[in-house]
């Protein structure tokens, strides 16, 4: 391909970044429609028992109080649980909003106050008294071990790799046994956005919404199937959207609010939640993991045994990719994985950044530190004397895999060999310095995704797919592939995006977009390329004429002939006499047979340094690393904005984040920003990204694996390693905070009451 | 969140008669808590008296040499004025180590001192709580207390006070100056927040009916040996586990004064004389800081969660003791701990 300014590959700053900055970029709370009325959702204060009564009189006669929905006033619902289920659904009966007085969780949306003013329906929400008959609801996911089970009906079959050899047997002879319990606590996504809808009720009976989702048509659908509307009588957008990391896969209930309270009134109403409501939503589940290890003396292993329990809804069986890594990364011959669930009375989980991946890959990656220490060999050597070109789990190969060149590259900037094997050996001034790596490993997905290119006489080109951009650069690698295919500068491109009225993409989520709706954008294009030469080919005296679509190049504006750059036609030229834009649209769909016969990852290696200062707790990343081997990077700079997003998510997942539940009151507490901790700027230090070259030959056109997700996976592996690296100390349940460091170093008696 | 008035004050009498007339309302001056707390219908006004046009803001020295601060000055203004910064640069470090630049740029003196406990279960009117609802019980005791008290608690409440800016007040020995409406009075700041014993839901002993004017800083100002240092979750924008503020006077490596206030762990800023007197005559060193912290944390008690924070707080009062002793009191920008 040309080598464009603006093409792929080119470090370009985001296309919508003005529009952003400037304010001009709207979100779904800023959409506005004559006579908008205003929903405010009232959440249960237990979390679980039956609504007894509701008494809304007060809340009515608040001026300006318009309507309060709840299950026994709503508007006729379907009950079949079936009509809520939407594209990222786990196996189960998905939650019905305001269906019947039952109560699932604590936070639950039981009535909806509307409002002529948001801070009527506000204070007229404060004003509504429900008399509950509370039952004693279970949150306490370690009093349900013995009930954990395998889920019946699988997310995806292929995250339960069977078992391969005699894990049991093979780990009782071997001469190394590493055998330990992982914990991850519950944690919620915030993005900085809080989720809203504005439900346009358009004259005619249509409904328009603008809605905080990563993906419209998704949105789309469900309202469709849940409100019994006809197609075309919705449209659902999502042009901007302030960060979801996987709160915005599933239609969240505002949206159902919104759209409700519009039909029942026939009257535009938006919906927006509170922060604390933020924490009534899907969130990553808490997991209890063992992780045994078998290896031989040099530290080649022998056998991987990963069990994970994970909790879930007391109606849906949400299920992530937690245990299938360790089956799959390292060579060994005897592996069993297994992933259970238990119940809670809590809403079902949501996928989060690198579901399953984030929290599974920290234990695995924290057991082979335990085994590096264990046999004595370097953490980074031991993950290079395990190394595998195939994937264990399914005997495949692997159809790019530049891992070796992460670990490589990776130690080389970071400084690796500086580190001195033993713990508590490295210290500077007061400080205790650890030094820690860890593998990342996540799925390069591909999935069917529609795409549609059009050229106008003057030369614009315009991008149209339903896909979103969660802040992620969709606009931008969509512009820059657009750019590149038709040899136009970035500014002749307009990409049309989070609309369910454009062709139709899956969610944005598993790191897929970039490879699949990046791949539609590419073959709608290349319909204009050939269209274009058609037209080229037709001009008289046509330097181009016979020539083939594959012996030319299209750059500056220009189509040449590669061979020969004296035959070549300005675009301009080609679309001379032109009166009616040219289109393409495509449905792009995988290559099966490459799915079947290849696995597909993106692979990193993380290194981190904490610095401690052992007497207080406190506890400073100082630097990471990030290594990350994702095929062909589109845009070096958005790619590094994802990998520094999800390196911070690693330092939050490592250090800070937990959301606590009060098992007396079956309730999350911790429901603010406040006291939810993410990491600050003072927590951020140097995070060094480096894309080490990988060629990617058959997954997708562009060669592309994604880099939303692998970022996360390994990071907070590499900082808990670290931590023990520097004191000695193994915390096993995160996050690692003061009182789990300070209590390991000393006996428990020493600061008890 | 409460459907509520709102009136300006044009002075500190027409505050006071406005505070006086409406029994349900609030004084408002930056509104980083009040309206946080009103959004979550922890508190309820129905009437907002904004006190920020009120001529408050202002430092002005007074005539035994210390500092008058008006009430409305903000948190940065103060944090960064070249007289508190030179002089009391104790309260300048305590000011910086809470919360962030856009909140301290709002926040008032004044409201620094009032603002309530972040007690989850005081945010969370789903839950019992003895402060926000009195005879409710309190959510913390067998809940999650890892922000809660581990000094002075009471069956009751076992909330602590959030306050940095406070702890250094504390250590200074400033006095908060009050208008009310049988006139004005000084309260100590040792007297200002209270203990919660049975009525957890008065924090200080500020009457409803009366408003802060001023904090007085005395002219002893600990500007050579001073440090604050906090301990929490993240190494920024989070409350204190436990903080310290430590201030000596040494001649020949003995101590001739010591002052010690410890934030996060009790319902007020806590002091104790009896430690601070068992320092004069001692040579600074770690020996004399160690017996201090022991007796500062005698009596503690903590819970499920925070019993850490009574070893915690040993090692953060000897740490902070150090500092100061050494004449290299905590950065509150770089956050590597000296
Ligand atoms: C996310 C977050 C993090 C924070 N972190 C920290 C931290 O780490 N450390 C820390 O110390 N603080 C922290 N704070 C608290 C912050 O310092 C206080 O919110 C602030 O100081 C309150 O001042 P204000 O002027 O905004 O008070 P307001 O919210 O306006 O008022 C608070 C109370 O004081 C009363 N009041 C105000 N002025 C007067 C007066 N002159 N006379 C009588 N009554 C008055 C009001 O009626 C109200 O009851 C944090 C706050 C937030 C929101
Ligand atoms: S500690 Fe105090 S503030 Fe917290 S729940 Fe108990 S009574 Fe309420």
């Amino acid at each position: 391909m040309s080598v464009g300014t603006n093409g792929i590959g080119k470090p370009v700053s985001r296309i919508d970044g003005p529009a952003k900055v400037t304010g001009r970029a709207k979100y779904a709370a800023e959409f506005s429609a004559p006579d908008l009325a205003y929903g405010f959702v009232v959440s249960s204060a237990v979390a679980k028992g039956r609504i007894k009564s509701i008494d809304r009189s007060a809340a009515l006669a608040v001026p300006g109080v318009i309507e309060v929905f709840a299950h026994d006033n709503r508007p006729s619902l379907p009950s079949s649980h079936e009509k809520y289920t939407d594209q990222v659904a786990a196996p189960g009966s998905p939650f019905r909003p305001l269906y019947d007085g039952e109560i699932l969780f604590s936070g639950q949306p039981v009535a909806l106050v509307v409002a002529e003013e948001l801070e009527a329906a506000r204070f007229a929400a404060s004003l509504i008294d429900i008399n509950y008959e509370t039952q004693e609801a279970v949150t306490d996911l370690d009093t349900q071990i013995d009930k954990a089970f395998e889920p019946p009906e699988k997310r995806a079959p292929e995250w339960n790799p069977s078992p391969r050899g005699d894990v049991d047997s093979a780990l009782s002879r071997g001469p190394n046994l590493i055998r330990k319990e992982y914990r991850t606590p519950v944690e919620h996504h915030n993005p900085m956005e809080t989720f809203a809808s504005t439900a346009v009720w358009e004259n005619d009976g249509r409904l328009t919404v603008y809605d905080k989702t990563q993906g419209a048509p998704n949105c789309h659908e469900y309202l469709c199937n849940v409100f019994g509307l006809a197609k075309e009588k919705v449209r659902v957008l999502s042009p901007y959207v302030g960060g979801a990391f996987g709160a915005g896969l599933r239609p969240n209930y505002q949206l159902f609010m919104a759209a409700l309270a519009a039909i029942g009134l026939k009257r535009s109403v938006r919906v927006t939640l509170t922060r604390q409501q933020m924490f009534t939503l899907g969130y990553r589940p808490q997991t209890l993991q063992t992780l045994t290890l078998g290896a031989e003396n040099d530290g080649r292993l022998v056998a991987v045994k990963h069990d994970a329990i994970a909790n879930t809804s007391r109606f849906e069986d949400y299920q992530e990719p937690t245990v299938v890594w360790s089956g799959a990364l390292y060579p060994c011959d005897h592996s069993t994985v297994t992933s259970r669930l238990a119940r809670l009375d809590l809403f079902t989980p949501c996928d989060m950044r690198a579901p399953g991946g984030a929290v599974g890959m920290y234990a695995l990656e924290s057991a082979m530190d335990e085994l590096s220490y264990a046999v004595g060999v370097d953490p980074l050597e031991l993950r290079l004397k395990n190394y595998s070109e195939t994937d264990q789990n399914y005997g495949k190969p692997i159809s790019s895999k530049a891992l070796r060149d992460c670990y490589l590259q990776g130690a080389e900037r970071f400084g690796w060999s500086k580190r001195r094997p033993e713990p508590r050996s490295m210290r500077e001034a007061r400080e205790l310095i650890g030094y820690g790596m860890a593998t990342g490993i996540w799925e390069a997905f591909r999935v069917p995704t529609s795409a549609r290119a059009i050229l106008a006489p003057d030369g614009t080109l315009e991008i149209a797919c339903a896909t979103a951009d969660i802040g992620t650069g969709t606009y931008t690698i969509l512009a820059q592939i657009g750019a590149e295919m038709l040899g136009l500068p970035l500014d002749k491109v307009i990409v049309k995006i989070g609309d369910s009225d454009l062709p139709s993409a899956p969610v944005e989520g598993g790191s897929w977009t970039a490879a699949s709706a990046g791949s539609a954008v590419m073959e709608a294009c290349d319909g204009l390329r050939k269209e274009l030469l058609k037209r080229a080919g037709a001009v008289s005296n046509a330097p181009l004429r016979g020539v083939d679509l594959a012996d030319l190049t299209w750059v500056d504006g220009e189509i040449r002939m590669t061979s020969d750059p004296s035959r070549a036609m300005p675009l301009s030229e080609a679309l001379l006499g032109l009166n009616e834009p040219i289109t393409s649209e495509v449905s792009s769909t995988p290559d099966e047979r490459v799915l079947q016969d290849y696995s597909h990852y993106a692979h990193s290696a993380v290194f981190a340094e904490v610095r401690l200062d052992e007497e207080l707790g406190m506890l400073r990343v100082a630097r990471v690393v990030s290594a990350v081997a994702a095929g062909r990077i589109l845009n070096p700079k958005t790619a590094r904005s994802q990998i520094l997003g999800a390196v911070v998510g690693g330092i939050g997942m490592a250090l800070h984040e937990e959301t606590v539940i009060d098992h007396r009151y079956g309730r999350f507490m911790n429901h603010n920003l406040a006291e939810y901790h993410v990491p600050v700027h003072a927590d951020v230090h140097a995070i060094d990204v480096i894309f080490v070259d990988e060629q990617e030959p058959r997954l997708n056109p562009l060669g592309v694996k994604g880099v939303g997700e692998i970022g996360i996976v390994g990071t907070a592996a590499a900082i808990a390693n670290a931590v023990f690296h520097a004191t000695g100390v193994r915390v096993r349940d995160l996050p690692i905070t003061i009182d789990k460091l300070l209590a390991l170093r000393q006996p428990t008696n020493n600061h008890a009451a | 969140m409460i459907d509520f008035d709102y009136v300006r004050a044009s002075d500190v009498g027409d505050a006071l008669s406005q505070i006086t007339k409406h029994q349900a309302a609030k004084f408002i001056a930056g509104g980083t808590n009040l309206i946080d707390l009103m959004k979550e219908n922890v508190e309820q006004p129905t009437r907002l008296i904004d006190i920020t046009g009120l001529p408050l803001n202002e430092i002005q020295e007074t005539q035994t040499g210390g500092l008058k601060i008006g009430a409305l000055v903000p948190n940065s203004d103060l944090a960064y004025d070249q007289r508190i910064t030179r002089r009391y640069p104790l309260l300048a470090s305590a000011i910086l180590a809470g919360a962030s630049p856009q909140l301290r740029n709002m926040a008032s003196t004044g409201g620094n001192l009032l603002q309530r406990t972040r007690c989850l279960y005081f945010y969370d009117t789903a839950t019992p709580c003895n402060k926000r609802r009195p005879g409710s019980g309190c959510g913390a005791a067998e809940g999650f207390n890892r922000m809660n008290a581990i000094l002075g608690w009471s069956e009751s409440c076992i909330a602590v006070h959030p306050s940095d800016m406070c702890v250094a007040l504390s250590a200074l020995e400033a006095v908060v100056h009050v208008a009310g409406p049988k006139g004005e009075r000084a309260i100590k700041s040792a007297d200002f927040h209270r203990l919660p014993g049975d009525t957890p839901e008065i924090d200080t002993n500020l009457a409803r009916d009366e408003i802060i004017t001023a904090i007085e800083l005395p002219s002893e100002d600990f500007s050579r040996n001073y440090s604050y240092l906090k301990i929490r979750d993240r190494l920024s924008y989070a409350f204190a586990l436990v903080s310290v503020a430590a201030a000596l006077k040494i001649e020949a490596g003995a101590i001739k004064s010591a002052r010690l206030a410890l934030g996060g762990v009790a319902h007020k800023p806590w002091r104790a004389p009896d430690a601070e007197q068992g320092l004069v005559g001692e040579q600074a060193g770690r020996k004399a800081f160690c017996e201090a912290a022991d007796i500062i944390l005698q009596g503690a008690v903590g819970f499920a969660h925070n019993r850490f924070k009574i070893e915690l707080a040993r090692r953060a009062i000897v740490r902070a003791l150090e500092q100061a002793a050494a004449g290299t009191p905590q950065s509150q920008s770089v956050k590597v701990i000296v």
